[in-house]
């Protein structure tokens, strides 16, 4: 736990070392409200909420996160890093989570400098503060989803680009599962459950049911048993590749 | 004298390749093993799964008595590591990053402060600590490496190539360092450079092809030389002939090899039969002869020579190296 968390902070300072961290936060904000403005049409739609502000959340995530990610695992192998850290006296899980923790606190800054639109709805009208509470909640936890297959990808090449270009496919089938694209090529000959199994693997199906303001546990369990899975899948990658 | 380092039968197949085969060896405190052996020998691999970084495919590892697949971790504790190449994360400053490992490695209050102070005044980084390591020259970039490595004082120092690629100047102050050190630690240091292991090395081991081919001082392995205590002369071209025949009666002495010096003057190369001093009973015989010599040394021997000869000497050569050692 503790290692965990000296790991965590020596990586968060890492991202603002570089100037990765401003050009992150700038084209994330730049891109929500750009989306959020032109394409979902927050002002025509007239309505005091935040609805066509995190729509669009899947899908900048969808590129933007496995940015975060990609480097994670790869750069530690790439630049022989990996064995300084792995010869220090922490665990593999210490190590794999300080990281996670670190790429997801440094998402959820992100997150948190988009608090003008709230402002903005907020001196606009009347929102449900609590549905924004609840959207936010959910978007943070659906970067933490998508980071976890991000970081567990990171551990299985040295190449960055590689690792960025499967996350961002990975992360695009677990958000379209649930879309009928998807699900055509499944129903013609697969039995009815996976066809279920798969929509129900969709980030949209739970990310929808959680911006309408509500938080079903059902949705909790989702995203936090993906990130489980997933980090869990990173701890054996990272045992099994450290020392190629 | 402590076991620090065990290893017993400690193997590693990387699929059809076996690059560390059964190697057996212990260290003791106080001790600073030379590891030597060609590229590729399996010097690294063998540190890696000593320090608990790779684990081993068989036999075991063990330091100050701990297991190393048992409880990697605590065995982490206990060893200061410089991987090859010295890795550092590059965006850091050596001095965030020094805070890093006092972080990782449990130092605390007073304690982490002067282990830090005194860190960074052995490696002499004082000058550099704010600038990231990567901007940093090759020797620097080491050297916080092998302040990363020494800052828990361990009682076990796991060095790969410590000096590799420093400078002249450099490389004597990283020795200075380790000797300084040594008295109470034991020290495993890879290197394919011999004359280090004359510098600072208490006993050497040579590997090749993932095998231990011969272990001992370096004194002892010089002792295997053809040249250890054979005797240099140089002599005027016209006495060359009767000093050869008189050479040729000493019964100790070898093979006499004779070749001409830059400056046209004969140059006799003498070995011993034995491998003991002849130069006392040379001298004496070309001094009872009457005979006028210029110049007259003793070899020690090449390290090199005798590292060549045991790597090289095929798989043969090999068996027997190690049944002597």
């Amino acid at each position: 736990m503790r290692n965990m968390l000296i790991i965590a902070k020596r990586e968060f300072k890492g991202y603002f070392a570089t100037p990765l961290a401003l050009v992150f936060i700038v084209i994330f904000l730049a891109l929500t409200g750009a989306f959020a403005f032109y394409v979902g049409g927050f002002f025509t739609r007239g309505n005091a909420d935040l609805v066509s502000f995190f729509g669009y959340h899947p899908w900048l995530f969808l590129l933007l996160v496995p940015a975060i990610g990609m480097r994670l695992w790869a750069e530690e192998r790439k630049s022989g890093t990996i064995e300084l850290l792995m010869t220090l006296p922490v665990s593999t899980l210490d190590a794999v989570l300080g990281k996670f923790l670190a790429a997801w606190a440094f998402c959820g800054l992100a997150l948190a400098l988009t608090f003008p639109m709230w402002i903005t709805v907020n001196m606009l009208g009347s929102p449900d503060n609590g549905v924004i509470l609840a959207s936010y909640i959910g978007s943070f936890v659906m970067a933490g989803a998508f980071l976890s297959i991000s970081s567990c990808i990171s551990s299985l090449t040295k190449n960055q680009v590689i690792a960025f270009i499967i996350s961002a496919t990975v992360c695009f089938l677990f958000t379209m599962s649930g879309a009928q694209l998807v699900l055509n090529f499944f129903q013609g000959w697969a039995p009815g459950y996976l066809v279920d199994a798969l929509r129900s693997m969709s980030f949209l199906t739970h990310f929808d049911a959680v911006t309408r303001g509500v938080i079903d546990i059902k949705d909790v369990v989702f995203f936090g048993s993906l990130m489980v899975m997933w980090l869990f899948l990173n701890v054996i990658a990272v045992e099994l590749n450290k020392g190629r | 004298m402590a076991e620090m380092i065990a290893l017993s039968h400690l193997t590693k197949r990387f699929g059809p390749l076996t690059a560390v085969d059964g190697i057996d060896l212990s260290v003791n405190k106080g001790e600073v093993l030379g590891f030597l052996g060609p590229n590729g020998a399996g010097k690294s691999t063998t540190m890696k799964m000593v320090t608990g970084f790779l684990s081993p495919t068989e036999g075991s590892a063990t330091v100050d008595g701990i297991d190393v697949t048992r409880d990697p971790v605590g065995v982490k504790q206990r060893i200061g590591y410089l991987p090859e190449g010295a890795p550092c994360y590059g965006d850091m400053a050596p001095r965030g990053f020094l805070n890093f490992i006092a972080d990782i490695r449990n130092l605390s209050g007073i304690a982490r402060n002067a282990s830090i102070d005194q860190v960074i005044e052995r490696v002499e980084i004082a000058d550099v600590m704010d600038q990231p390591i990567e901007t940093l020259s090759k020797g620097f970039k080491r050297r916080v490496g092998l302040a990363q490595a020494i800052l828990h004082n361990p009682p076990v120092l796991i060095l790969d190539e410590p000096t590799d690629g420093l400078d002249p100047n450099q490389k004597h102050q990283v020795r200075t360092l380790i000797q300084q050190m040594a008295s109470d630690k034991a020290v495993i240091i890879s290197t394919h450079i011999l004359e280090e292991v004359e510098a600072v090395c208490t006993r050497a081991v040579i590997i090749a092809r993932g095998k231990l081919l011969a272990d001992g001082m370096p004194e002892d392995l010089l002792k295997r030389s053809p040249l250890h205590n054979a005797v240099e002369i140089k002599v005027s071209p016209a006495a060359a002939d009767e000093i050869a025949k008189d050479l040729a009666s000493l019964t100790s002495v070898g093979q006499v090899e004779r070749s001409t010096s830059i400056d046209a003057q004969t140059l006799f190369s003498v070995t011993s039969k034995t491998g003991a001093p002849i130069a006392p009973e040379v001298a004496a015989m070309l001094k009872e002869k009457g005979h006028a010599v210029s110049d007259l040394k003793t070899e020690k021997g090449a390290l090199d020579a005798v590292f060549r000869e045991i790597t090289r000497g095929g798989s043969a050569a090999a068996k027997t190296e190690t049944a002597n050692a």
